[in-house]
């Protein structure tokens, strides 16, 4: 199997605290993998340094055995490394419409474009047309996104990591605040995604996780605590402690 | 696909022409047939519309906050005055062209220090460097006649066929070409899929670059762009004025602007236009009322316009014309006012 994503031996530090440790990981082409792991267990930061929002301290990362640790976040994007945010990251006085219309023109190479209209080209509305209908945006497509109700606004943010065609996708808690009835929707995209599309997920809920993933790494303090199929990690004791003593807490 | 020409259709909605539209610029048109005896202030009016546009592009498309826009405006001046003074480029359109791109080479080479930083930093660089170069027009006196600005600019007829004449009937017309062709280029660039980007960056840089937009190279463009929209709306200044001197880089200037685009509203490109007018009439209203304290009545209008809300206050004056609109043609209104808040 070839390795879609790898960080090795990645560091980052925000003062004294020591964020992601000695983190190594690898994920294979066309893999279901999680990332899991408690609060502030560092997820989210694995995800900014592989993006490139957050700069490591140390370490390297590749993408298809190419090293991307010091190319800016649009590079990795038009390289095939694409994301969703937990808090949704939209525009909020543009429509469905433009959002993923931007999304489409900037992987076409259109996007620096000053002079041709948006709309006037047959390819790019092709695929905005194809994407708002999966997602089932097609109906509010003029409609300025802040005015949308969440669960759209959710599934537009996949929908824009989807249209820019990545060969990895990171998904940070796609799921994160959907109300129940509006769930399946969402669930139901991630499931029907390509399977040569490689997915790293990074969720709080077990099913969801425990439903998708092929491959499960626990992250605890920043470190890598396990890494396995879901069968395994569930058996694990250490994870049981990880995650039973965080449920004590909350109890 | 019918779904696929729907998308075509709608990603289009912005970018066709609108009655209103039209209707702006014949009316713009008019004016210079049925006010004769007042082509100067038109004139002016056009210059700091044209000015307001260019601020526009930045603050309004791509949010870029600027308190030195002047500095560009200056450098176009000083370069149409110069190019006219020792009779470099005597034909004043290419003057015009010459001095927009001086401006933009200082706008290409100044945005370094302006996508840098937030909205504070861009406040205190743009003004920094405003000021910069007001202090370097006044040290080289010998260059730009210092405190006593450029004299005897004598400017040859335009296009070597209509000459420059007392009343400023040639200049508001040249003005108004001018604006109009800029105007053109700017609503064909906004909504390009490179314009689209400059507001996605404007709402939220991080989800831009997500989506693989360059942002930074993104705003360098439209800053250079920008600049050199005010250093046309400088020289402009120099050409129908025939004087050039150091008030062109002041404080006030860029201060101004920004109340025209608060008064007009930003990132529909009208917003400069509409608040230029409104703004210079709302001048000479109150310095005929009371000379001493105009700026009074302008500050007390910039606060109702900030309480009430622009949007609010558009509604009403356009309630008349979209009423007429409904009754007469029986088609919903046409004249709105799609914009985002500066």
């Amino acid at each position: 199997m070839t390795i879609a994503l790898e960080t090795r031996n990645l560091e980052k530090t925000f003062g004294g605290l020591r964020v992601t440790r000695d983190l190594s990981l690898k994920i294979e082409q066309g893999a279901r993998h999680a990332l899991i792991g408690p609060n502030g267990a560092g997820k989210t930061t694995v995800i900014n340094q592989l993006t490139g929002v957050l700069k490591p301290n140390s370490g390297r990362i590749l993408l298809e055995g190419q090293d991307i640790t010091d190319l800016p976040v649009h590079r990795r994007v038009l390289r095939g490394l694409s994301r969703t945010f937990q808090i949704n990251q939209l525009y909020p006085d543009l429509t469905p419409l433009e959002t993923i219309g931007l999304a489409v023109s900037e992987r076409l190479g259109h996007g620096g474009d000053w002079w041709r209209r948006m709309g006037t080209r047959s390819d790019v509305n092709g695929e905005i047309a194809d994407l708002l209908t999966r997602f089932h945006l097609l109906d509010v497509m003029n409609e300025q996104t802040v005015t949308l109700p969440y669960g759209k606004q959710r599934l537009l943010e996949i929908a824009v990591a989807i249209a820019a065609k990545p060969r990895v996708l990171l998904l940070d808690e796609p799921a994160a605040g959907v109300p129940e009835s509006e769930r399946h929707d969402i669930l139901a995209v991630v499931g029907s995604l390509p399977r040569d599309v490689t997915v790293l997920l990074i969720e709080h809920d077990m099913d969801l996780v425990f439903s998708f993933a092929d491959r499960i790494s626990v992250l605890v303090s920043g470190a890598l605590l396990t890494e396995g199929p879901p069968e395994q990690v569930a058996r694990d004791p250490q994870v049981k402690a990880v995650y039973l003593g965080e449920e004590a807490v909350n109890v | 696909m019918s779904a696929s020409s729907d998308v075509g259709f709608h990603a289009q909605r912005h970018a066709r022409w609108h009655y209103g539209e039209a209707a702006f610029w014949l009316i713009v048109l008019a004016c210079g047939f049925v006010f004769p005896s007042r082509y100067l202030i038109m004139t002016d009016i056009l210059r700091l519309a044209l000015f307001a546009m260019s601020l526009d592009l930045i603050l309004g498309y791509a949010g870029i906050v600027s308190l030195g826009h002047a500095a560009f405006f200056g450098v176009g001046a000083y370069a149409a005055g110069l190019l006219a003074l020792h009779g470099v480029i005597n034909e004043p359109v290419l003057a015009l062209i010459a001095a927009g791109l001086a401006a933009m080479v200082l706008g290409f080479a100044t945005s370094f220090l302006v996508i840098r930083g937030v909205d504070l930093t861009r406040l205190m660089v743009t003004l920094g460097i405003a000021l910069l170069l007001e202090a370097l027009a006044e040290r080289f006196s010998n260059i730009t006649g210092g405190t006593d600005g450029l004299q005897g600019i004598e400017m040859q007829p335009i296009l070597g066929q209509i000459p420059f004449d007392m009343f400023g009937k040639a200049g508001f017309f040249y003005s108004l070409a001018v604006l109009f062709v800029l105007f053109l280029l700017a609503r064909r660039i906004v909504h390009s899929p490179f314009g689209l980007s400059l507001r996605a960056i404007k709402n939220n840089p991080l989800r831009a670059a997500a989506i693989g937009i360059p942002v930074n190279r993104r705003l360098i463009a439209i800053y250079t762009l920008a600049a050199f929209y005010a250093g046309i709306a400088g020289a402009l200044f120099t050409q129908t004025t025939a004087i050039a001197s150091l008030d062109v880089f002041a404080f006030d200037r860029s201060a101004d602007l920004m109340l025209v685009l608060v008064i007009g509203g930003a990132g529909y490109l009208y917003g400069g236009l509409i608040g230029a007018v409104i703004f210079r009439m709302l001048q000479e209203v109150f310095s005929t009322i009371t000379p001493q304290y105009w700026q009074f009545w302008i500050g007390l209008v910039l606060v109702v316009i900030v309480l009430v809300g622009r949007q609010r206050l558009h509604y009403g004056v356009l309630f008349l014309p979209n009423l007429l609109i409904k009754q007469i043609a029986g088609r919903k209104a046409v004249v709105t006012v799609p914009e985002s808040d500066a």
